[in-house]
């Protein structure tokens, strides 16, 4: 058992190391190699404990707001089994980030922090038939093309103009609206969690000011930890050769695409919007103690709580089409680099997930069924075979997972596993940070990681060089540890680790 | 400068901590501390816009709140960079009452060093005080 007083690095590089106090409860037990349980006695108000995925390693680099957070999140009324956090989790709003809670549909809650500001943040994984030797020779033609094609960084409009009435349209059908308007192919639907659209986004729920500050926002990737990368699938790092095979990793060295980006200003309003909705009614009307505003939850089934579900689904369904048209957008680029149509470059996609959303799901709990609003906040949905809701192309294999590293080190492929039901098959979605924005400027200098990264093989184009050392390798947790926490724990599988060649970052 | 970044309550986002000798004083240093997240020199951001900004709020701290959001709001609806150099507060039965000329121009990423994009203020250990010397005030943004 491990002891609170106990001493780890700070996960600083060298020369600025320093001790700090491990911020683990002594309450904790070890369950199992990744699963550690902190009980429902541990805090006055907790209806179940709480579970944390992780390496010890991983564990003890916790800070005090993942015990802390994770433990609230477990007193929502009607949650599930167990609060549970993931092996990147850090601390977030409300809930941590790496937070899923599993909420009686009927007698539960809904709780905006467990899905976040940025509403279906998420990840999209693409294809293509080129191998490495084929893009290097153009690989910084092809960076520089996504970066003007792009748009990345603080505000910033994009490239799809929309009026306000056809951005209520995306607001309800999601990608389907792009495919209509001929951003991309209907393969892509299927391949996109709920098809690319959620069923009951209602716009008389969303805000003028959540439509005002998103409208002009369809095709923008954000900054911070957003970016487009081009990666290459080497062979040395193909862990499972026949899973790769049927997810269309078939090339030694074939280049493939992910990036990362969410709902944008539209989907920050909208829960900007309904947590100050949730805390005027939920002590006041509902009864239920805020311990952290940025826990406010209502009944799922109250007005209040139907209503943010139908806003939410509007945000989702923008952060669906965002995704879409930058694929779009991808699709082009490859095309006037290459000289050839995307179909014969073999841009398919591969899968895309949401990693800050809430859904309503059917698991089974103690031998019964039951219907649970699974909240994955920093997590993403990993499914495992034969799933309802997977692609009929992955029903035997499992969920795609797309796993995000730092712009250094690079990401994973991985598939959802049968053993994931201990997480309501959730598992990670990325890293997570090891030290601030403003530690990692001080020690990293933009320029010089761009330079650096350059002799390492990676090509990345940035818009603010102060944002990119901020995003500096370092600044992160261990990817690969990470994924050895979920392998080891069983929620997830890894398939392939994916390193990065070329990048754009806002 | 009214505003210091703090490190150790912030890991993924961006934690301020601003001051000033009057509330009023406080939420302009506020203001400043949120844009200076996101452009590297205030100095770079010229006065070509005006915007009128009005808030009623029985609290100080939804005041305050509902400012920086409005500013956050104007950065992605009108993509516009704004300070705000006087910000007059009254308090009348109970209800504070904010009126401020916010001052700036479109994000232009030509002149303006961007450097990351807010997403929201958030209410985690969100705070406004007065003290003997003014007024303080902890904020922490997503980004």
């Amino acid at each position: 058992m491990l002891v609170s007083t106990l001493k780890r690095w700070n996960g600083f590089p060298e020369g600025e190391r320093e001790w700090v106090e491990m911020a683990v409860p002594k309450e904790i037990k070890r369950i199992s190699e990744t699963v550690w349980e902190i009980p429902a006695s541990y805090k006055q108000g907790m209806l179940v404990p709480a579970r944390i995925y992780a390496t010890e390693k991983l564990l003890q680099a916790m800070d005090d707001g993942v015990f802390d957070q994770v433990t609230n999140v477990a007193t929502l009324p009607g949650i599930v089994s167990y609060a549970l956090c993931m092996p990147d989790g850090h601390w977030g709003y409300g809930f941590p980030i790496g937070g899923v809670a599993a909420i009686d549909a009927e007698r539960g809650v809904i709780s905006p922090g467990g899905i976040g500001f940025d509403i279906n943040c998420g990840m999209r994984l693409v294809l293509t038939s080129l191998t490495y030797e084929e893009v290097r020779p153009n690989l910084h033609q092809l960076v520089d093309k996504l970066f003007q094609r792009v748009p990345a960084g603080v505000g910033g409009t994009g490239f799809v103009t929309v009026s306000k009435d056809e951005f209520l349209e995306v607001a309800i059908k999601g990608a389907d609206w792009c495919i209509d308007h001929g951003y991309g192919w209907p393969e892509d639907l299927v391949k996109t969690e709920e098809s690319g659209r959620m069923k009951g986004a209602d716009v008389s729920k969303i805000s003028q000011r959540a439509i005002a500050r998103g409208y002009k926002q369809i095709g923008t990737l954000g900054s911070g930890n957003h970016y487009l990368e081009i990666q290459v699938a080497k062979p040395e790092y193909i862990l499972d050769d026949q899973l790769a095979k049927a997810l269309g990793i078939t090339l030694p060295n074939q280049v493939v695409i992910m990036f990362h980006c969410g709902s944008r200003g539209f989907g920050h309003q909208v829960a900007t919007d309904y947590l100050q909705v949730f805390l005027k009614v939920m002590e006041r009307k509902y009864g239920i103690k805020i311990l952290d505003r940025e826990l406010a939850s209502a009944p799922f089934n109250s007005p209040e709580g139907q209503d943010y579900f139908a806003a939410m689904k509007c945000a989702i369904n923008m952060s669906f089409a965002n995704r879409q048209v930058i694929l779009h957008r991808i699709r082009e680029a490859f095309s006037d680099v290459f000289h050839k149509d995307p179909a014969d470059l073999g841009l398919h996609q591969v899968y895309d997930v949401a990693h800050n959303t809430a859904k309503v799901e059917k698991h089974v709990v103690n031998g019964r069924e039951r219907s649970l609003l699974v909240h994955r906040k920093g997590s993403t949905r990993a499914f495992g075979p034969g799933m309802e809701g997977l692609p009929e192309e992955y029903k035997n294999i499992g969920q795609p997972v797309i796993i995000g590293g730092s712009m250094e080190t690079g990401s994973y492929l991985l598939i959802g596993v049968e053993s994931g039901h201990q997480t309501f098959y959730s598992t990670a979605h990325g890293s997570g940070r090891t030290m601030s924005r403003k530690q990692a400027k001080k020690l990293f200098r933009g320029k010089e990681l761009e330079k650096d990264m350059q002799t390492r093989g990676i090509y990345v184009r940035s818009v603010s060089y102060a944002g990119l050392a901020e995003e500096a390798g370092p600044a992160y947790k261990d990817i690969d540890e990470v994924i050895e926490a979920a392998n080891l724990a069983g929620i997830s599988k890894p398939v392939v680790r994916l390193i990065p060649v070329g990048n754009v970052k806002g | 400068m009214p505003y210091e970044y703090l490190d150790d309550i912030a890991i993924s986002d961006v934690a301020f901590h601003a001051w000033g000798d009057s509330m009023g004083e406080l939420f302009v240093a506020a203001a400043d501390a949120t844009l200076n997240v996101m452009v590297g020199d205030l100095r770079s951001i010229e006065e070509r816009v005006q915007c009128p900004i009005e808030l009623k709020e029985p609290s100080d701290e939804m005041l305050l709140f509902n400012f920086l959001q409005e500013l956050i709001f104007l950065k992605d609806a009108e993509q516009l960079l704004l300070r705000v150099p006087h910000v007059e507060i009254l308090k009348d039965e109970g209800v504070y009452h904010l009126t401020a000329e916010a001052t700036g121009e479109k994000l232009n990423p030509l002149r303006h060093e961007l450097i990351v994009d807010v997403k929201a203020v958030t209410l985690h250990r969100f705070n406004v005080n007065q003290t003997p010397e003014g007024w303080e005030a902890t904020v922490i943004l997503d980004i």
